[in-house]
């Protein structure tokens, strides 16, 4: 009986793990509902938008375009070594584009941009809370959601997919570098190949849907993860590191879904 | 009860647990044109309270009527309207970080108000001034000491001439000169603009001296009521221990805890 005691107790756990974390979900799904429909603010104001869009996408230029090139002249490095084997080092450029525009470019840019951006969004909202500035906006007849969370979460949703086509870019500069300039592929093999391969609707476009979708779901994680934080230097801290993974694993089997349902059946 | 009471609690109680009530039954009523301080021990339920009447809490029982309006009653934008007629200085001023004072100060004539932008920087110069703080217009807030802070504060909080003034423990924290300046600035400001301040506070003594009307509060309820020498002279032996400052009395000195001699022989 003791043993059947211990099963139970653990079920009850897990069942209620479980349901607070439909419930958190449900809550975030009303939160992005209530943002959209009180986003007047943000749009017709959008100053307020581009500033965000600053903070968010222009201060993370760096990042994205440092590792853009570093995955790029990667790509250019291994990508070389495994065709030449084949005697098809004239596709270098195919092969770093493909990969770049239809996975690398929107995944880690993706992951970059939630680390960076994603993490200060949920910080900045968080502290704001805890220094009762959300408060405050509530009692001078403001919406906090309409004032502060939304102009960040459309800054994030405009950002990511501007970050991810400029990931993209740099990433083919940094194939380019390496492929063409240092180990020597034919640089008209190189970009006409490329030109010819990469389809701008089942490619570049696919990749665009990602980018997008990547950027409305680091940023809803990250608006709601700091609206929500337990107002204290713990919860905020707490709350960063949420918005930090859970963002990570969403754009990772967002990935994964969309992969198989915009490439399957597409390959000749 | 004064007549056309601009606050108005009529046996409210709140809990977030309805087994630990927060709140048990307060009547109060606060009379227009005056400075009232609600004091009491923390952890007595006056902030609660002060969340009431801003409308941020429902009251599980009874009526808050503020500035004429039953607060249960309003939806978002009833709510934002009657907010608009009110102002709130937060224990630590609550100042938005990422605006200048002068932005701050202008941040709700800009979001509620189409005034020209001339207008509003003579507003704001005019409440800035009325602080003393005017020349501080373009530091931020992170460049501000605690009493400035709190100065520009109060100036945002009556930026739209509100009817009701709230303050949420305002000297706390505050060196001997910002608190000579808050207090005084409390009393012109109520007076000025004829409006009513409601003083959340436990800091009994310095309340005493601005405040025209107390409300006592301890576990939830009012125990006590009247003008500030009524509450020095009250028999109440918790308001005495508490105005006096006694260290013991009905809230002892010591927690709770087995015979002190059977703890010492336990070791």
């Amino acid at each position: 009986m003791p043993r059947l005691d211990a099963l139970r107790g653990q079920l009850e756990r897990l069942g209620a793990a479980a349901s607070s974390q439909v419930w958190r979900l449900g809550y975030a799904s009303r939160f992005l509902g209530y943002l959209v429909l009180h986003s007047g603010t943000a749009l017709r104001r959008f100053r307020l938008t581009v500033a965000e869009i600053y903070f968010a996408g222009v201060l993370s230029l760096v990042i994205i375009l440092v590792s853009g090139l570093f995955v790029g002249m990667v790509l250019g490095l291994q990508g070389y070594e495994t065709l030449q084997r084949f005697g098809a080092s004239e596709s270098l450029g195919v092969l770093v584009a493909l990969s770049l525009v239809r996975e690398l470019g929107p995944v880690v840019a993706g992951l970059l941009f939630a680390s960076r951006a994603g993490s200060a969004i949920t910080a900045e909202i968080g502290l704001m809370k805890a220094t009762e500035q959300l408060s405050a906006m509530e009692m001078m007849a403001v919406d906090p959601v309409a004032r502060v969370v939304a102009p960040r979460f459309w800054g994030g949703v405009i950002s990511m997919p501007l970050l991810a086509a400029l990931f993209s870019a740099m990433g083919v500069f940094g194939g380019y570098l390496v492929g063409v300039q240092l180990i020597g592929v034919d640089p008209g093999a190189f970009w006409s190949q490329m030109q010819a391969a990469v389809d701008v609707r089942n490619d570049i476009l696919n990749g665009v849907y990602k980018s997008v979708v990547f950027g409305i779901a680091v940023t809803w994680i990250a608006v709601f993860e700091g609206y929500d934080a337990v107002p204290t230097a713990e919860g905020v801290s707490r709350a960063t590191t949420r918005t930090v993974v859970t963002s990570s694993l969403a754009i990772l089997a967002l990935d994964f879904v969309m992969t198989a349902l915009m490439f399957t059946g597409t390959e000749k | 009860m004064p007549e056309h009471p601009i606050v108005e609690i009529r046996n409210v109680s709140f809990g977030y647990d309805p087994a630990r009530p927060v709140l048990r039954d307060i009547d109060l009523a606060i009379a227009r044109g005056s400075v009232v301080g609600i004091m009491g021990q923390s952890g007595c339920g006056k902030t609660t309270l002060l969340r009431v009447i801003m409308g941020a809490l429902a009251p599980t029982r009874g009526e808050a009527r503020v500035l004429g309006h039953a607060t249960r009653s309003l939806d978002r934008d009833g709510l934002y309207a009657m907010r608009r007629k009110m102002g709130m200085l937060f224990q630590f001023g609550a100042l938005f970080t990422d605006l200048s004072v002068f932005e701050n100060v202008a941040f709700p004539m800009r979001e509620h108000g189409r005034l020209p932008e001339e207008l509003v920087h003579d507003l704001v110069m005019l409440k800035l001034q009325a602080v003393g703080l005017r020349g501080a217009a373009h530091l931020r807030p992170t460049e501000l000491s605690g009493g400035m802070a709190r100065r520009v504060a109060l100036a945002r909080s009556i930026a739209l001439d509100p009817h009701l003034i709230l303050y949420d423990e305002p000297f706390t924290g505050l060196d001997p000169i910002s608190f000579g300046v808050i207090v005084r600035l409390i009393r012109e400001l109520n007076d000025s603009l004829g409006a009513t301040s409601v003083i959340v506070t436990h800091d009994v003594q310095e309340a005493l001296g601005v405040v025209d009307y107390v409300h006592f509060m301890a576990d939830g309820r009012v125990i006590a009521q009247g003008t500030p020498d009524d509450i020095r002279a009250s028999p109440h032996p918790f308001v005495n221990q508490f105005v006096n400052g006694r260290p013991d009395g009905p809230v002892p000195f010591h927690y709770p805890a087995p015979e002190y001699g059977a703890d010492l022989a336990a070791a």
